[in-house]
């Protein structure tokens, strides 16, 4: 199929829209609402383009190519109503920059630049709604709100939670929950990637940089920090590195220079969570207990079958996140071995995830007595600390992470990406069932984008002639997993093992990753921690010889009575409407 | 039984308000006490196009229009007139317009104000059902072919050829499909397909069972307005007696052709009328439009092909299907076949319901049908085709009233409805009511349409009150064009026409607020 574009002939493909040929091509067509990963909503009208024989104008976004059309994207014409419509757009939104997370990074802001506005044509009549800031992850301000419907696209239609919708109509209507409740009192899961997909900054996180600062500042505190990792398959593209490395080693060079006392990784806590969970996963195998075992890792997940599939809680591994179990060693075996009283301690964690401030302040993570995370950062509250500090991030030495809690495996750093939990599970299961290591560690079936992945191993059972064939599933993105879920509970599929992971491409994608990110950039992401995983000298979490001594020290062995005391929870049903549990 | 004479109430929700159930208690009573209860027939119809007569009825065959009546002037009319035969003159008045509306030319209001709507065997009586009949021996593709050949366009406002529609429909090979019936009709000024419904639905259930029939859908929906209560009471009568009658349901006339109806009520939105907007209403959505395509003949109601149609386009067809596309295309004017029923209202002496032939001229319209205008004043405006529509001025009179001639004019059809307005009219207080509605209408989900009007309503507001400036209607008519390209769907892409009729002909109402 043919198409004309400014009189070009370019090559469209049928079922391509106008502005996918466009983009394709190099040919830059001005939009707002539209953005690649989801269903366009054509509410903005920026991307109106001139078609030859088709009436006034047509939304390149949600027009579908034909063949033999000729289209025109700029002329004098076009531009004069792209100005106008985004004058019009100003008008209606809280003009905010300075103090906007956004600033710099705002579609609006690039746009009305680009289109070389030079000041606002109309005063600004919107009325002032008050800011929803209850929620522990997200903010949302509606006054800056575009009604781009990009967050209701995600929401709905990726994420399947269906926490926002619209409320009202014309001037006054605004994206709301149901009842026009705080998020707080909604469904939400707290995945934040309502925020990622935001093209304005009206949906952030709730910030707590300022409570992180103050315990830094504060010299009675001992301020422990831990990093996920996928942050660190982040911050490259931030800070002008190739985007294909990870920067762990420039992460903990930064973290120390903010101030923290203690630099730990949530790596090695991902490492303990294999040892748990892939022990959980022996145990209800052996002893016939609820299969299939779902992963717990990601706290939007948890809330989301906590809220939507209560009967599968049974099957939810009882083992706590690694940043909750890293929290509360933290607050436990560290605090012991450095004889430090564990009041003294503040846990800090940089996460990827919005959820994470959620998950940190549900009020059963406290088994030691004390928080087991006190202060949860994005990706974007650190990078705006880095900025803040001035750090020359680029050109920061490559430094190692403290001991104790510092040192990770292979295993431990592809629970960034989806699939990397159950890779790592499967490694360390068919260590612990086989006696033997599994011959190739690269699990590759369950790796990539696609968004249901299934795989089938088998283990031959040391000490017998029995081989195990364990079949395993991993989704990722809640729509993904409410799919496989009703397989699942229909009985059309049948599973040992589940991974779910709440965001798109796993933690890579998460909620609290940088702005305009897309998933060609989470799947760029994931790959770069599987090639810091190759590149590592342990790649089973077994293996970790800080693991070997957190169970000789102080664990014991995995599901011990001291492991369940910190390491394990157990989840609760929520309330479709309010996401409240009784 | 036979009757000498023959009584035909009114029951409109007018009628109603002004007490009917009371006149005809008391009409019952005074029949009975004279013994003349077997002499004179009472009988409620639909409307008769005429809009706030009170308690109206129609004496036959005298011909003798009763107006604004209550159960005191009861007595006086039974003694007077049905006893003595003498006429009331003080109460009556001929019933001319009755003429001159010429029911021979009527095609979907035919029935109106002349049969029971509440009963089949009226409906039956004046050769109803019968087109169902010839489609199911004709077959579908020669139903078809009659429909096509017909011309017949939308009446909803758009005016896309019906047959076209049906035919696309027709064409696609998916199992399930749905008929829907737009009488979610929320224009301002506009009530034409309330009275068709009110006045004859059995015309409406046969006209979907026939559109059912041509695209093999099982189902048909009427979305209509939450507040068309009596409309929505004769439909649920109707649909049973249809039932009753094996014209609705399994088997139809043993034709082997199955048909539903439901009826679902709108919650009074604007934008509902927006085909696509109503259809994501009807699924139990939130009604915003949807982006066309694909369009609702491919992926409608759930996805499924569906034909969508007004109230008045479906009421047509039985005629079509019955007397040949042929005859229904000599009617009205080589593109815009047919009639068209319009809603007449402001400043006329007889404001109502008409239906005549497409290409009727304004001027025809106001004098003849609309009775001229009050006080003899001078006509200054009509706003054709509902709020969305355009201003015509006196120059414009004789355009005769079709698609293409006011096409000609960047004017539309619309809804049928025209506003006459005199000398005297304010028409910037016209175009703010007009703005303030479409303002408070807008579903929100463009950025044209949602901040567009609020921002034409704040500058109108700053020029009417004597604050603004030339600018500010520059202003609004590049907010207005703006929205004409942008806006996703007709509400916002619209309020260029008002706007813009008002600068073309009535620059001076604009220029007496701006000083210039």
């Amino acid at each position: 199929m043919q198409i004309t574009i400014n009189g070009k002939k370019i090559e469209a493909k049928s079922g391509q829209t106008i502005i996918e040929v466009a983009r394709e091509n190099g040919v830059y067509i001005p939009s707002l609402c539209y953005h690649k990963d989801l269903v366009p909503t054509g509410n903005c009208g920026v991307c109106v383009v001139k078609i030859d024989g088709m009436g006034p104008l047509k939304r390149a976004c949600v027009t579908p190519a034909e063949d033999g059309m000729s289209i025109t994207t700029d002329s004098v014409e076009l531009r004069k109503i792209r100005r106008e419509l985004l004058s019009l757009i100003l008008l209606a939104h809280d003009v905010k920059c300075p103090t906007c997370d956004q600033n710099g990074k705002c579609e609006l802001q690039e746009l009305i630049n680009y289109m070389d506005i030079p000041e606002p044509k109309y005063e600004p009549i919107f009325k002032k709604t008050a800011i929803d800031n209850f929620s522990p992850s997200i903010v949302k301000d509606t006054n800056k709100c575009i009604h781009c419907g990009r967050c209701i696209a995600v929401c709905n239609d990726i994420q399947e939670v269906h926490a926002l919708c619209v409320e009202g109509r014309g001037f006054e209507s605004k994206v709301t929950t149901a009842f026009g409740e705080s998020l707080a009192n909604s469904p939400c899961v707290n995945c934040g990637q309502c925020t990622v997909y935001c093209p304005v900054g009206a949906l952030k996180e709730k910030s707590q940089i300022e409570e992180v600062q103050t315990a830094l500042f504060d010299p009675s505190k001992i301020v422990v920090v831990q990093e996920a990792p996928a942050v660190r398959a982040a911050l490259g593209e931030e800070f002008g590195l190739d985007p294909k490395e990870v920067t762990t080693g420039k992460m903990y060079a930064a973290l120390r220079r903010l101030g923290f006392d203690k630099i730990f990784d949530t790596n090695f806590a991902a490492d303990l969570t294999i040892m748990e969970e892939g022990s959980e996963l022996i145990q209800r195998v052996k002893e016939g207990g609820t299969l299939p075992l779902i992963t717990s890792c990601s706290p939007g997940w948890v809330k989301f079958v906590e809220t939507y599939f209560p009967e599968f809680l049974p099957n939810v591994s009882s083992c706590k996140s690694p940043q909750q179990m890293f929290g509360a060693m933290v607050k436990t075996y560290f605090a012991k071995q450095e004889t430090i009283d564990p009041k003294d301690i503040v846990s800090v964690s940089v996460m990827p995830c919005t959820a994470k401030k959620f998950e940190a302040q549900r009020p059963e993570m406290n088994s030691s007595g004390y928080r087991d995370v006190d202060y949860v950062l994005t990706v974007r509250e650190f990078i705006k600390m880095i900025k803040g500090a001035k750090i020359d991030f680029k050109n920061l030495p490559e430094e190692q992470a403290d001991q104790l809690m510092g040192q990770y495996t292979g295993a431990g750093t592809i629970f960034g990406a989806t699939g990397g939990v159950m890779e790592a599970a499967i490694r360390t299961a068919y260590a612990l069932l086989s006696g033997k290591e599994l011959a190739n560690l690269d699990v590759i079936p369950v790796r990539g984008m696609s968004g249901i992945k299934e795989a089938s191993l088998d283990i031959p059972l040391k000490d017998s002639s029995v081989v195990l064939t364990v079949n395993v599933a991993v989704a990722h993105g809640l729509g993904n997993a409410k799919k496989l879920l009703e397989d699942v509970r229909d009985g059309k599929k049948s599973y040992h093992f589940i991974e779910i992971m709440a965001c798109p491409g796993g933690c890579v994608g998460g909620g609290g990753q940088p702005y305009g990110s897309d998933l060609a950039d989470r799947a760029r992401r994931g790959e770069s921690l599987y090639k810091e995983d190759k590149n590592c000298e342990l790649r089973t979490s077994h293996t970790n010889p800080m693991i070997k001594k957190i169970y000789a020290e102080f664990l014991g062995e995995p599901l011990s009575h001291t492991s369940h005391k910190y390491l394990h929870t157990d989840y609760k049903e929520r309330d479709q409407l309010t996401g409240k549990q009784d | 039984m036979f009757y000498r004479t023959h009584l035909l109430f009114v029951k409109d929700d007018n009628s109603i308000d002004k007490g009917l159930q009371e006149v005809l208690r008391v009409l019952n009573e005074e029949l009975v006490k004279y013994g003349l209860e077997k002499e004179i027939g009472v009988l409620q119809t639909g409307s008769l196009g005429y809009i706030s007569k009170g308690v109206h009825f129609v004496v036959y065959p005298d011909n003798l229009l009763y107006t604004k009546i209550t159960q005191e002037d009861i007595p006086l009319i039974v003694q007077e007139h049905f006893l003595k035969g003498r006429p009331v003159k003080r109460l009556c008045e001929s019933a001319k317009r009755d003429v001159e509306f010429a029911y021979s030319e009527r095609i979907v209001l035919k029935n109106s104000g002349k049969i029971d709507p509440e009963s089949i065997d009226e409906y039956i009586a004046v050769d109803g059902y019968q087109a169902l009949g010839k489609a199911f021996e004709m077959g579908r593709e020669a139903t078809l072919q009659e429909i096509k050949k017909s011309n017949l366009r939308g009446r909803g406002g758009a005016g896309f050829p019906t047959g076209i529609k049906m035919e696309m429909t027709a064409n696609q090979s998916e199992k399930q499909k749905y008929i829907v019936v737009n009488a979610d009709e929320g224009e301002s000024g506009t009530f034409k397909d309330r009275l068709i419904m009110e006045g004859d639905p059995h015309k409406l259930l046969e006209g979907m069972v026939i559109a059912g029939f041509v695209v093999r859908a099982d189902t048909g929906y009427i979305y209509i307005r939450g507040e068309y209560s009596l409309c929505v009471q004769r439909l649920k009568i109707a649909i049973e007696q249809a039932h009753n009658y094996g014209l609705l349901g399994k088997n139809i006339l043993g034709s082997g052709f199955d048909f539903d109806v439901i009826i679902k009520l709108g919650a009074g939105s604007y934008v509902c009328g927006e085909e696509t907007a109503l259809l994501n209403s009807l699924e139990g959505g939130r009604g915003n439009p949807r982006f066309k395509p694909p369009y609702p003949g491919e992926r409608g109601l759930w996805n499924k092909p569906t034909v969508i149609n007004n109230v008045e386009t479906l009421t047509n067809i039985p005629a079509i299907v019955e007397k040949g596309g042929e005859w229904f295309a000599g009617i009205g004017t080589p593109e815009s076949c047919g009639t068209k029923v319009y809603t007449i209202l402001g400043e006329v002496n007889n404001p109502g319901l008409i239906e005549v032939p497409m290409g009727t001229t304004l001027r025809e319209i106001i004098s003849k049908y609309g009775g001229g205008l009050k006080a003899d004043k001078k006509f200054k405006a009509a706003l054709v085709g509902g709020a969305a529509g355009m201003f015509l001025p006196e120059r414009l009179l004789d355009i005769k009233m079709d698609f293409e001639n006011l096409s000609k004019e960047s004017a539309v059809l619309g809804s049928g409805a025209i506003l006459i307005l005199s000398e005297d009219a304010d028409i910037l207080r016209i175009l703010t009511s007009i703005l303030k509605f479409f303002l408070h209408e807008s579903c929100g989900k463009c950025s044209a349409c949602r901040i567009g009007y609020k921002m034409l309503v704040t500058l109108l507001d700053k020029i009417v009150s004597g604050e603004g400036k030339s600018e500010d209607i520059d202003k609004m008519v590049e907010i207005a064009n703006v929205m004409r390209v942008t806006s996703f769907c007709a509400l916002g892409q619209s309020s260029i026409m008002p706007i813009g009729s008002i600068i073309k002909y009535f620059k001076g109402d604009f220029k007496r607020f701006t000083g210039e």
